[in-house]
């Protein structure tokens, strides 16, 4: 599970259960500021992230899952999921959001982690 | 600790090793460089420009100092490693720098080969290797008048012709009686000397060099038969040797170069070598490409990934001459079992030859126009059959059936820096130009990760191509011969195929086992590739893996720009009635559908659809009798027809119901790329079936089958399969091809470009030819489908995946 750098002793939101999101795959949590979306890696990680590809504002919820990687649909840019960037030579980043697992109950937080503009 | 990697040599070989192991290993090792020059690596290929002004030395340097201190590597510039005691693990530099390593990879290049005769030694005369030698010629250039080069091979020439930029009066004393014997014919270099002799070089050919003479400086060189050039400067070009001293008196075995195995190991199992100072089953190499590729398998086993394996490479040549274009790759002579195929037009300057061999091409050799060559270059590398295109190979690529970019291929170089190269990904020419030169790309690979340019539908790979030639002066890396088919792994798609079938893999983590692919669950190049093929071998019994599909078919929509879904259902043959067109109306008012287009194929397409709505619209569009129309997959698309001999005075046969036969019989189909049809009632071709991947054109005496059409990009009219009599044959024709198709064609490779890559001859062999080998795949073909024949949307309706269309939560 991605480390919380700025945990909030409230504001934590249960979205779900593990089962819920399929390996490789991910789902959206939508929020009045917009879609969050969701990755379970095949090693059953979660990671959150804004979703919206930093290239053209593709859905990354909607991209194939792979190591610790999402691959946008439309343009094909690789995002890592644990920092939320663009993996070189692309440049850009999507918001993190930080996840907590107990045991398979899902939370998440809908304050972004800070270092990424893509809110 | 880490351990301690010594590299010595500076140069593009080394360096490239460094760089492709930092990419695998970065923490590995704590790594020294020693150079002999005082420089830093900078792209030795480039000198030619430089030496004639067109390029300053800040433009060919590669690594600069920073990046050494970024990646924590030591470097030494302007020591020159004398010895290697390989018992102690240590190298000593000229000035006593010592250092000690746990492996040693060799880089040490080659040096000019300086002919023995007197007055080789004395001040002016020079070999051109490295910016010591250019600037030499600079200085000579500015004081004086004369320069003789020695050779009149690639390198000579270069010289000769840089020094003539600079001023000099220069003079080309040439061995043989042609021009750059070892890459070109008689009638190419005969061009060359030409153009050569038109702007000012003078050549003597058959001479042969006695003496060097001159007081304190040379003064001019003297030639058999007495014969005496002025010369202020003298340069040797007349080939280059392995610098393998150093390795020599180290014990390591060395014949003409530092020889080595497949995986670039010496001798000794601690020492690797790269680049011009290799041995590597009895060849050495001089140009760029090969040594990249031998970077390339260095830095892996150095990483202790221990899999790839350097095979030799096939190399081409290019003249670093402005304004002239000149190719060659492979035999180009030929011999008494060899075939030519020549063009020339003496006026235009353009002369072009193709030698064959058993219907193959084993060389090439172009002077004028050599946009062609890469693609000569990689029907030889390939082993291609040309016989099905053998009239038209002259012509170059362009002339197989692409309409739509034939003319600006023609003149990349001359293009204005905002032409737009690559139209999927909107890239320009001086977008591309750019990042070649700002950040050092050299392969196809690094241009299309910078710019994405070339990374969509391939059509524009040989301009940007040719873009990498002309900016980096005509020697860059091409793609080694067995591509894999992604970075997770080694193999071919052909190989990992063919493992699936013969050792029965059934699943994908069973291919990534017993392949040992390197990233434990692959990525979104191979997942879907390898779900198709598993899918394609194991029908009924693959269970298909949705994560693995691109989106439009893990939800069965084509997702636009903006997040919503086009939906068009399956119209049969695309003929309709009133109550269809009345049901998909009320469907569409009912759900708002923003916007109803009729598209390309004959079908109604609902743009603008939720994802959320999707199950829902399908239910009611399942209830008034549609299907899926496939319109979002790598599968069957639409059949195309035209109304036929029922209404047309033309009509020679009812096209419209054998398209809808053939749509009934292969809907649900998931085929490598998409796959679409058409039926036309006569040769007018109304319904466009030459530009299908399977077109049938009706005649008085029966239908016409075609193959291997497309309309997309890159426009390819279809090849004439065979005629039939009847529609049971049409039908069967079809599903034979279809199959062969789905068992050997490369994921994402439409049928276009796998007919030229695998030749007509071999599908007819295949299709029409063997009755038992058609038969036996059409069988395969409808086993198939008796599972591909479920309607997606009606499962979807009735709650299939419903995870896929609703969010998890909604929050606030």
């Amino acid at each position: 599970m991605q480390a919380v750098t700025k945990t909030r002793t409230n504001g934590w939101v249960e979205v779900g259960t593990l089962a819920d999101i399929p390996k490789q795959g991910a789902r959206v949590v939508r929020t009045q500021g917009g879609d969050i979306a969701l990755f379970r890696t095949a090693d059953d990680e979660v990671f959150a992230l804004r979703d919206r590809c930093p290239h053209k504002g593709g859905q990354l919820s909607q991209g194939i899952v792979f190591g610790n990687k999402v691959a946008c649909p439309l343009h094909d840019w690789k995002i890592n999921l644990d920092t939320g960037l663009a993996v070189a030579p692309d440049e850009g980043c999507a918001a993190r959001y930080p996840v907590r697992r107990e045991g398979d109950v899902l939370f998440l937080s809908l304050v972004p982690e800070e270092g990424c503009p893509n809110k | 600790m880490k351990e301690k990697l010594v590299v010595v040599g500076n140069g593009m070989a080394g360096i490239r090793t460094v760089e492709e192991l930092l990419k695998l290993a970065p923490e590995k090792y704590a790594i020294t460089v020693f150079g002999a020059e005082a420089q830093v690596n900078y792209n030795r290929i480039l000198l030619s420009p430089v030496l004639c002004g067109e390029k300053k030395f800040a433009d060919i340097v590669l690594n600069d100092d920073a990046w050494y201190v970024d990646h924590g590597i030591s470097l030494h510039k302007g020591k020159e490693i004398v010895s290697i005691d390989r018992r102690n693990r240590t190298v000593v530099a000229k000035d006593g720098t010592a250092a000690s390593y746990d492996r040693l990879l060799l880089a040490t290049g080659s040096n000019p080969f300086l002919l023995p005769v007197p007055g080789k030694d004395l001040p002016g005369v020079i070999g051109f290797r490295d910016l010591a030698d250019v600037e030499s010629m600079l200085a000579a250039a500015d004081k004086y008048q004369h320069a003789v080069v020695i050779g009149g091979g690639l390198l000579g020439l270069e010289a000769a012709n840089g020094l003539m930029k600079q001023g000099m009066k220069v003079t080309v004393v040439h061995l043989p009686d042609v021009l750059m014997e070892r890459q070109l014919d008689q009638a190419a270099a005969r061009m060359l000397r030409k153009e050569l002799e038109a702007r000012g070089l003078q050549f003597i050919f058959k001479g042969v060099t006695k003496e060097i003479f001159g007081k304190g400086r040379v003064q001019g060189v003297r030639l058999e038969g007495g014969h005496e050039l002025t010369a202020d400067l003298v340069v040797m070009a007349v080939g280059i040797r392995p610098n393998i001293e150093l390795a020599k008196k180290a014990g390591l075995y060395c014949e003409r170069g530092v020889v080595v195995n497949d995986t670039m190991q010496t001798y000794d199992p601690r020492a690797y070598a790269v680049g011009e100072c290799v041995q590597h089953r009895g060849q050495t190499y001089g140009l760029v490409a090969p040594l990249f590729e031998q970077a390339r398998v260095c830095a892996n086993h150095l990483a202790l990934y221990g899999i790839s394996r350097y095979e030799g490479s096939i190399t081409s040549t290019k003249l670093k001459v402005t304004g002239i274009d000149l190719f060659s790759a492979g035999n180009f002579t030929g011999n008494d079992t060899t075939e030519d195929l020549v063009m020339q037009d003496a006026g235009a300057g353009i002369y072009k030859k193709v030698v064959l061999a058993n219907n193959r091409v084993i060389g090439a050799v172009m002077y004028g126009d050599t946009m062609d060559g890469t693609w000569y270059f990689q029907l030889m590398r390939d082993g291609t059959d040309i016989t099905d295109m053998r009239a038209r190979l002259l012509y170059g690529q362009s002339h197989l059936g692409d309409s739509g970019h034939g003319d600006i291929k023609t003149r990349v170089a001359a293009m204005p820096d905002s032409s737009e190269i690559c139209g999927c990904n909107g890239v320009c020419k001086g977008t591309i130009v750019k990042s070649i030169s700002d950040k050092k790309l050299f392969t196809l690979e690094d241009v299309r990760a910078h710019t994405k340019a070339s990374s969509s539908c391939g059509s524009c790979t040989g301009l940007v191509e040719a873009l990498l030639a002309s900016t980096l002066g005509g020697d860059y890396s091409t793609a080694p011969k067995k591509k894999p088919m992604c970075p997770c792994t080694e193999l071919p798609h052909d190989e990992v195929r063919l493992a699936i079938v013969n050792q029965k893999l059934k699943t994908i983590p069973a291919v990534f086992q017993t392949l040992e692919w390197k990233n434990a669950d692959g990525c979104n190049k191979c997942r879907p590739a390898l779900n198709f093929y598993l899918l394609t071998a194991w029908p009924g019994e693959y269970v298909d893996d949705n994560q693995s599909r691109f989106i439009n078919e893990r939800v069965h929509a084509n997702i636009q720009k903006d997040g919503t879904y086009s939906v068009i259902p399956r119209i049969w043959g695309g003929e309709t009635t009133p109550a269809e067109l009345r049901s998909l109306a009320e469907i569409a008012e009912k759900y708002e559908v923003p916007t109803v287009h009729i598209t390309g194929g004959q079908r109604i397409d609902f743009l603008g659809i939720p994802k959320e709505t999707l199950p829902a619209i399908w239910g009611d569009l399942s209830k008034a009798g549609f299907v899926s129309g496939h319109a979002y997959g790598k599968a069957i698309r639409t059949v195309k027809t035209c109304v036929g001999k029922s209404w047309c005075r033309f009509g020679t046969q009812d096209s419209t119901a054998m398209g809808i036969e053939l749509e009934k019989m292969t809907w649900g189909s998931w085929t490598p790329h998409k796959f679409k049809l058409a039926v036309s009632g006569c040769p007018r071709n109304c319904a466009e079936a030459t530009i299908k991947d399977f077109g049938v054109v009706c005649v008085d005496s029966g239908y016409e089958l075609h193959i291997g059409g497309n309309g997309g990009v890159k426009v390819r009219a279809t090849d004439f399969l065979c005629a039939v009599k009847t529609p049971e044959e049409v039908l069967e024709y079809c599903a034979a091809f279809l199959q062969v198709y789905r068992e050997e064609a490369h994921y994402l490779e439409r049928t276009a470009p796998w007919v030229e890559r695998i030749g007509l001859s071999y599908i007819k062999q295949r299709v029409v030819e063997d009755a038992e080998s058609r038969k036996q795949a059409a069988e395969r073909f409808h086993y198939s489908q008796r599972f591909a024949q479920a309607d997606p949307w009606a499962q979807r309706a009735q709650g299939v995946d419903k995870h896929e269309y609703i969010p998890l939560k909604l929050v606030g």
